[in-house]
């Protein structure tokens, strides 16, 4: 199981921020080991975020993002104390989600 | 010690909690699969990419704003964020025109979520990002050179 992801929530005049720091090698396929072999690709292809049990961001990511990608939003709403939920999935089908509460 | 059993054990907690998240609504499998266009991922082109996107050949707009360094000294590490002032923004996406695989992320944005994305992209060489906004159901787009001192597709 990969490592948690690092999720900030902060509300402010009826906006949400969130900020994820996810934990992933994001491997490209494209680079070779000491030896001379392909690594092969391992990334992060999609992603959810929620508020409560509305999505309020989807994303797909390809190769080109970095290792242990950031990614931040604004959305409208959202209260202290608030759910946020944040889930990603790989392309060897791994997956991992974690959640915060605005704070 | 009985391995195997424990092995057994292991394994059947881990399928247990999967499916607590699928329950719960956390990871949604036949979403998480079909969603992810291969097509547009895979383009070696720009206007391949764009084609697989739907996008065609988009109109530069001034209201789409990219925020990038003019100088990236680590390309491993090159923050990007875009924001859209286009009324009824519904899909940001990233491209970086000389990677290997040159759409990096592309954004669903919900009604309610303000079109403003920042995250960080990996860079080969010096290349012109591009920001492509679907709005209203018609693309928009806007570009912006880096230059990257230290290439970050080394092996």
């Amino acid at each position: 199981m990969a490592n948690p992801m690092r999720i900030r929530a902060s509300a402010k005049d009826g906006v949400t921020e969130v900020r994820v720091l996810m934990s992933h090698v994001m491997e490209t396929g494209q680079r070779k080991d000491a030896s001379g072999a392909l690594i092969p690709a391992h990334f992060i292809t999609e992603l959810t975020a929620k508020h409560n049990d509305k999505v309020v961001l989807s994303a797909q990511f390809g190769p080109s993002v970095s290792t242990n990608p950031y990614l931040a939003f604004k959305f409208k709403g959202g209260a202290k104390g608030d759910k946020v939920t944040v889930g990603w999935t790989d392309n060897k089908g791994e997956s991992r989600a974690d959640e915060v509460q605005i704070s | 010690m009985n391995i195997q059993r424990r092995d057994t054990l292991k394994a059947g907690g881990g399928l247990g909690m999967l499916g607590l998240l699928v329950a719960a609504g956390l990871i949604r499998p036949e979403l998480a699969e079909a969603a992810w266009n291969k097509g547009a991922f895979d383009a070696k082109s720009l206007d391949a990419a764009m084609a697989a996107m739907g996008a065609g050949k988009p109109a530069e707009s001034a209201d789409v704003q990219i925020a990038a360094p003019d100088i990236a000294e680590n390309g491993a590490v090159v923050p990007v964020g875009v924001v859209s002032n286009l009324p009824k923004t519904e899909q940001i996406s990233i491209m970086i025109e000389k990677n290997p695989n040159m759409l990096a992320a592309t954004f669903d944005i919900p009604e309610g979520t303000i079109a403003d994305v920042q995250t960080r992209v990996k860079m080969g060489q010096t290349s012109d990002i591009y920001a492509v906004v679907k709005a209203d159901g018609k693309f928009y787009m806007s570009k912006k050179e880096v230059k990257v001192t230290l290439g970050g597709c080394g092996g």
